[in-house]
């Protein structure tokens, strides 16, 4: 096994959206994030899966610097990502770089691709010859050096996340946080730059945080899927046992609402889980385990106690109380 | 189904917008053809023309910049395009309703539910009703809908449901009027996916009982996998293959059908295909001939000069490409 290049203790990030009380003295706080940990090896992709509002993006702008946690610690190549006093050294910005999801909002529309690609450039590498550097980036990511010249309003949705790719590129990053990069193109374009990505990663040696909604998409990409629900990792194991054995409730209700396109994949569904219930609000997360009010298997327990993360199978982790149980008694 | 007289009959339709810089000549002779009771499924990527073609449908596309350049849209023998408002009404949000893809901007945040409800009702009763009836019959459109508490739901307002709770409402009341065809717009894509999923099954189980015919538009080939009959493919403003839903997804003919098929990403793993190369075309100078031809691999010189006619490949299963005509199968005996 590869080294650990990043490792995420416990995150939390809180948000304060109101106050409520005498004087308004009482914060009312979202938990985007609720105690989150996991490990990042070197090389691999790491699929983060969720519904919207489970706190994916919150971990993706966390890791990115954008949000300072609420606690937890975070340490890339050992190194701690928020020391106690203030900015993130620029070595460590310069290893770390994000892909948005929409590619419309995330270029700058005044600004020629030569410019956008600029930025990075020269703050990261001001004693490089810029304009060969950008050529270096478009021949890498396959895009015909006149695209320089072009406004990102004259490219497609998906020659637009090509160039937000080589952008993040431009610094060259060892770990790249991709936030949905293809969730707002056509099923279409999807594929091309899926395969860039793949590509780059081995040409590279690039570690993905691959945040996605779209499981089947995660199944042929990534090395290791986490799932998230209302801001906690309820299940994280590798790619292929993932889905050939899920095991927690929320992953096996996902896994059967989705819409897939032949019988091969019908199989691969678990059939008895019939999604139900409603996404709570995460101003009000129910007590005890979050998933508690659509949960199938539900028992007493889980409305009292937030079970623990544990280790079902080698590399296989859920956090359920079906699972607890057994270890309790052993 | 063959012996059925088709419920809606949208025939050679093209539509124009006139923009500044010139006319967008969106649809180019759409031929979709809907049964009763039969559920219909029209996909297609960003900028196809889906929505144009049931907004055109529904009399509700903007006029200007639309312009119907030609074709006639038939409702039970009945040409739409050529009806009075007067007429156009007795059809619309009466026989004929529809489900948009963001239930947010569909729902009118200043009223509550029940105020909503009241002049769909209203118009498809021909305003007979009394406040009681309305009540009552939004109640009942809401259990339909699996909504829990419907009394306390007429009292709030959109921005106090969920996602799924508003598209659930929508569809409530796009079916409270009991339409023999509902045109459903992406209804689940702004949805997540466990919601989406509950969201089609009711909608799916709803129209089974009611006998509604349905046209689902999306851009999902997932979704309509598991609710349509039948299944119409649309590429730049043309109707490029139709054919029964499990036909089409496990024989493709269109190269365009193929790319797109080959492109969704599969659950049971094998990869990600490169996708098709290129991009839709611009509509203010849409290629001569095929409009796919730009982007099409088996390209011929015909494709270029000459707009396929549909092919009828077996029953049922048609498909506008010159690879499938008479004078190229001879050619490749």
């Amino acid at each position: 096994m590869s080294e650990a290049i990043l490792e995420v203790r416990d995150l939390k990030k809180h948000f304060v959206v109101d106050h409520i009380g005498t004087f308004r003295r009482q914060p009312v706080t979202v938990r985007a994030v609720d105690g989150i940990s996991f490990d990042l090896q070197a090389g691999e992709t790491l699929g983060l899966v969720g519904e919207s509002g489970s706190g994916k993006s919150t971990i993706a702008y966390i890791l990115a610097g954008m949000y300072r946690p609420t606690q937890g610690r975070i340490h890339f190549r050992g190194l701690d990502l928020f020391s106690e006093n203030g900015k993130r050294p620029l070595f460590l910005k310069k290893e770390i770089q994000i892909v948005f999801q929409d590619p419309g909002s995330s270029l700058n529309p005044r600004r020629t691709i030569a410019q956008n690609l600029a930025v990075p450039l020269q703050i990261h590498k001001p004693d490089k010859n810029i304009m060969r550097e950008t050529l270096r980036l478009l021949e890498l990511v396959d895009l015909p050096a006149i695209y320089m010249y072009k406004y990102p309003n004259m490219l497609s949705g998906g020659e637009k996340q090509i160039v937000a790719i080589a952008r993040a590129l431009a610094t060259d990053p060892s770990f790249m946080i991709l936030d949905e990069p293809t969730s707002a193109l056509d099923v279409s374009v999807q594929g091309k730059v899926i395969n860039l990505l793949m590509r780059l990663q081995s040409d590279l040696d690039l570690t993905y945080l691959f945040i996605t909604h779209d499981l089947s998409l995660m199944r042929n990409i990534a090395t290791r899927v986490a799932i998230m629900y209302l801001g906690k990792i309820c299940e994280i194991s590798k790619g292929s046992e993932f889905f050939q054995n899920p095991q927690h409730p929320y992953t096996q209700m996902l896994l059967s609402s989705i819409p897939v396109v032949s019988k091969d994949e019908e199989k691969l569904k678990p059939a008895k889980m019939i999604p139900t219930g409603e996404i709570p609000s995460p101003v009000n997360i129910p007590p005890g385990c979050s998933f508690n009010t659509r949960c199938p298997k539900k028992m007493d327990v889980c409305f009292e106690i937030d079970p623990d993360f544990v280790e079902i199978s080698r590399q296989h982790f859920a956090r359920c109380h079906l699972f607890g149980q057994t270890q309790k008694q052993g | 189904m063959v012996n059925k007289a088709p419920l809606l009959e949208i025939k050679n339709l093209r539509v124009h917008y006139k923009v500044y810089g010139g006319v967008l000549k969106v649809l180019d002779g759409v031929n979709l053809t809907v049964y009763p009771g039969e559920k219909v499924g029209l996909v297609g990527e960003t900028g196809c023309g889906k929505t144009t073609t049931m907004k055109t449908a529904l009399a509700i596309l903007p006029v200007p910049p639309g312009v119907v350049v030609g074709g006639e849209i038939l409702y039970k023998g009945r040409n739409l395009l050529a009806m009075s408002p007067r007429q156009l009404s007795n059809v619309r949000g009466r026989e004929m309703t529809m489900i948009f893809q963001d239930p947010m901007a569909a729902l009118n945040p200043v009223f509550n539910v029940e105020q909503q409800f009241t002049p769909v009702l209203k118009h498809a009763a021909k305003n007979h009703l009394s406040n009681k009836e309305i009540h009552a019959q939004a109640v009942l459109a809401l259990q339909d809908v699996a909504l829990a508490d419907p009394e306390r739901l007429l009292q709030a307002y959109p921005i106090q449901l969920s996602g799924g709770m508003r598209q659930r409402v929508c569809i409530g009341m796009a079916l409270a009027t009991r339409p023999q065809l509902l045109i459903a717009d992406e209804p689940g894509t702004a949805l997540d996916v466990t919601i989406q999923a509950q969201v089609l099954r009711l909608l799916n189980n709803l129209v089974d009982r009611l006998n509604t015919s349905i046209i689902l538009i999306t851009h999902s080939l997932g979704v309509v996998y598991e609710t349509v009959d039948r299944l119409y493919v649309m590429y730049a403003g043309n109707i490029v293959e139709v054919a029964p839903t499990r036909k089409l997804f496990s024989n493709p003919l269109h190269p365009y059908s193929q790319g797109l098929m080959d492109a969704v990403p599969k659950l049971s793993g094998g990869g990600i295909s490169q996708g098709i190369s290129g991009r839709i075309p611009d509509y203010s100078h849409p290629p001569a001939g095929c409009r796919f031809h730009t982007r099409c691999s088996h390209v011929m010189e015909i494709c270029r000069h000459q707009k396929p006619p549909e092919f009828e490949v077996e029953e049922g299963h048609k498909v506008a490409c010159y690879l499938y005509g008479p004078k190229n199968q001879e050619a490749a005996v």
